[in-house]
């Protein structure tokens, strides 16, 4: 056992047992990031607020919502929007939260993308996002079941029915995961569950893995330059902090984080207030009805590219291609032969091969959410053949860059 | 200025996401009608003045209207309760007390003298095959069909309650109320529930509910959906638009054309607002003082990043 003194202040009584110095030290004081840095090294601050914000509303519903088909739609749309003082306020937040996390988690992945953070040591942060990614999309799916509407409930017919994998006929899969033949009670009291509880869990710890895949490699920086951290920090701590290659977590880093945090909250609560309708589709204020079925099903915006991915292709081609979209990022460290971590913009072919992904994706987007006339159809297929192609591609391209 | 540039390229890019996946998406799946205006161009227009004195006359004598609707305002009771009245006609009759005011007048005239084609039901309602709408056909009282016409409905606009009087949960009661229920309001389509201390009471008001929706669903084909939250599921562009002629976006739909006037058509929309909709008005104001804190925490945010990072650069 440790010896203990008789402490001198509350701050010392805490060292000796929790070592506070230590923690604070380790974990932000002398936690060392790249200075040469943009505020899209921010997005990663700005997501865990943009969490902070959809677990607190999160919490606030939780406290009014009944998960029961008969109860679950007018429990959101009457109790907590109308009779709950600022029940609104806080659907809201949660609303327009879930779908702009998603447009934040993008542009975080497409930062890493460009600017090479899944290389040299980086492959568990990335792998660890991906993880994060997924679980964000599976908790955005159970959460849009909630409200119980005509796109909770048609939204969770086609996306469950996914799982009898087109010709292989699982259906009996597709009853296990529903709990009954259609979407009903189970379905909605399970997809409660996995919402509140088992996805945000397992989130929470994806999170942590996230941030502790980090420590050993480092924060990339601008232009994937290696510093040598340790001679860095020793500078920065002799006071030489103008031409030491490294900030401080806290608060060199912290500061500039939360000023993209506020002007990014502008953004959030403009569209809290006043542009919510993008992330709260007015379908959804149609109850759940089985015997209706509406003109046009499509998924919140970020799950339309992958949807496109399925939709123009025959039922069995469509879900493997589907099921390769599901996975091929994660595999991006290893299929990336180049062993440039620099930016894409000094990387020859995989410059084209970036901006031609990120623009196919846009256009899979857009595809996924019209209805598939023409042209359309076409448009699509050749976007989601595109897609696949680029994937195919990336390892040839990468095998032959030059040292940059 | 590197920065400046990476916002832009971000921007951009969400942007283009942004149109495609909304206002472009929604224009391709959704067929658009800018309002006429409640105009009810293709209805001739009433030619003659009408004189409100010779209408009351014929409201409550020759043109037989009473023996169908009650006038309140003019002491006169519905001549059945709802539930019988819609076991024979398949909906309830309106009250007339405040038709002068809820609708057009160039409607109400093409409605006295062809209701099916006013509404726009001659889909459903077709002589020649026997169908016949409920409300009988006026043939005139003898005179000069146009002038007696224009009389009634001169008699109807002089009973009414005009402006604020006539308020927005009035209008829509008369406009809307007798085939949607709204249950965010417990607006009932035979009138608001009340509260009962007796179950057994309750139960005999809700039976009398259903049975008035099922001569209902059996003369609309289904039973017309509940409002509540129509302001948030449909918009009220497309209310309005589709109040003026539901033919556009659901061809063959039993649904009649209400023949609503523009300031009436505002009103049903107010309260469609006030009942799917109740907190918008705090929406805005708590929305206004939450920017201004949130530009202000923006602001100290900057300066704090200014201050640290003079010591870096």
């Amino acid at each position: 056992m440790a010896h203990f003194t008789k402490a001198t202040s509350l701050h010392d009584w805490l060292n000796q047992r929790l070592a506070v110095d230590t923690l604070r030290r380790v974990l932000a004081t002398e936690y060392w990031i790249p200075k040469n840095i943009n505020f899209l090294w921010a997005m990663g601050m700005v997501l865990a607020i943009t969490f902070a914000l959809l677990l607190v509303s999160g919490i606030f519903l939780l406290m009014y919502y009944q998960p029961n088909v008969d109860l679950a739609f007018d429990s959101v749309n009457y109790t907590i929007m109308q009779e709950v003082g600022y029940g609104w306020l806080w659907r809201h937040v949660h609303g327009v939260a879930a779908s702009v996390v998603f447009l934040i988690i993008y542009i975080h992945m497409f930062t890493g993308i460009y600017y090479g953070s899944y290389k040299k040591g980086r492959e568990m942060i990335w792998i660890s996002g991906m993880l994060l990614f997924v679980a964000f999309s599976a908790e955005a799916f159970s959460g849009y079941m909630l409200p119980w509407g005509q796109m909770s409930y048609w939204a969770g017919m086609v996306i469950t029915n996914l799982f009898a994998g087109g010709s292989l006929h699982a259906d009996g899969l597709v009853e296990w995961i529903r709990g009954d033949y259609v979407p009903a009670q189970a379905f909605l009291n399970r997809f409660f569950m996995l919402h509140v509880l088992l996805i945000p869990l397992a989130i929470i710890g994806l999170i942590g893995l996230h941030f502790g895949a980090l420590r050993i490699p480092h924060v990339n920086n601008q232009d994937g330059e290696e510093i040598d951290f340790e001679a860095e920090a020793a500078k920065y701590k002799a006071g030489d902090k103008r031409s030491s290659k490294v900030i401080a977590f806290v608060n060199d880093f912290m500061s500039k984080d939360m000023m993209v945090v506020g002007i990014y909250l502008i953004f959030f609560f403009y569209l809290v207030f006043f542009h919510y309708d993008f992330a709260m589709d007015p379908v959804n204020f149609d109850p759940a009805n089985g015997l209706k079925t509406p003109t046009h099903i499509y998924p919140e915006w970020y799950f339309l590219w992958s949807y496109e991915i399925l939709r123009p292709f025959s039922t069995n081609v469509g879900l493997i291609a589907f099921a390769f979209a599901q996975v091929i990022f994660f595999l991006l460290p290893f299929l990336d032969r180049s062993p440039n971590a620099v930016p894409a913009s000094r990387r020859g072919l995989f410059k084209y091969w970036f901006w031609a992904m990120l623009i196919d994706m846009i256009i899979l987007t857009a595809m996924g959410k019209v209805p598939p006339v023409e042209p359309f159809g076409t448009i699509g297929f050749y976007a989601a053949l595109t897609f696949i192609g680029l994937w195919i591609a990336l390892p040839f391209i990468t095998m032959f860059e030059k040292k940059a | 200025m590197k920065e400046l540039f990476i916002l832009v390229v971000v921007t951009v890019f969400t942007l283009v996401t942004y149109y495609l996946v909304e206002p472009f998406a929604h224009s391709q799946m959704h067929k658009h009608y800018e309002s006429e205006g409640f105009a009810y161009a293709d209805l001739p227009a009433l030619t003659k003045k009408g004189d409100a004195t010779r209408g009351k006359d014929l409201v409550m004598g020759a043109g037989a209207c009473t023996g169908c609707h009650g006038i309140k305002v003019a002491g006169m009771p519905a001549p059945m309760d709802a539930v019988t009245a819609a076991a024979s006609y398949g909906v309830n009759p309106p009250d007339l007390s405040n038709a002068g005011s809820v609708y057009d007048a160039k409607f109400l005239g093409n409605l006295i003298k062809n209701p099916a084609h006013a509404l726009m039901v001659e889909h459903k309602f077709d002589p020649a095959k026997g169908q016949m709408h409920p409300m009988p056909q006026f043939y005139g009282a003898g005179g000069d069909m146009d002038q007696e016409v224009a009389d009634m409905v001169a008699y109807l606009q002089s009973i009414a309650v005009k402006g604020e009087e006539l308020t927005p949960k009035m209008t829509f009661e008369l406009a809307c109320g007798r085939c949607h229920a709204m249950h965010y309001e417990k607006w009932t389509q035979i009138g608001e529930k009340p509260a009962f201390k007796k179950k057994q009471d309750e139960l005999a008001f809700d039976t009398q509910v259903l049975d008035y929706q099922d001569s209902l669903a059996k003369y609309m084909g289904t039973l017309p959906p509940d409002l509540s939250m129509y302001i948030r599921s449909r918009g009220a562009h497309y209310i309005e638009t589709f109040v003026e002629n539901p033919q556009n976006y659901l061809k063959g739909t039993a649904m009649p054309r209400v023949g609503v006037n523009a300031e009436a058509a505002e009103k049903v929309i107010e309260h469609l607002e006030d009942v799917g909709d109740s907190k918008r008005h705090e929406r805005e104001e708590v929305g206004k003082n939450v920017m201004i804190y949130i530009i202000i925490f923006a602001i100290f945010a900057l300066l704090w990043k200014k201050e640290v990072w003079k010591d870096l650069h």
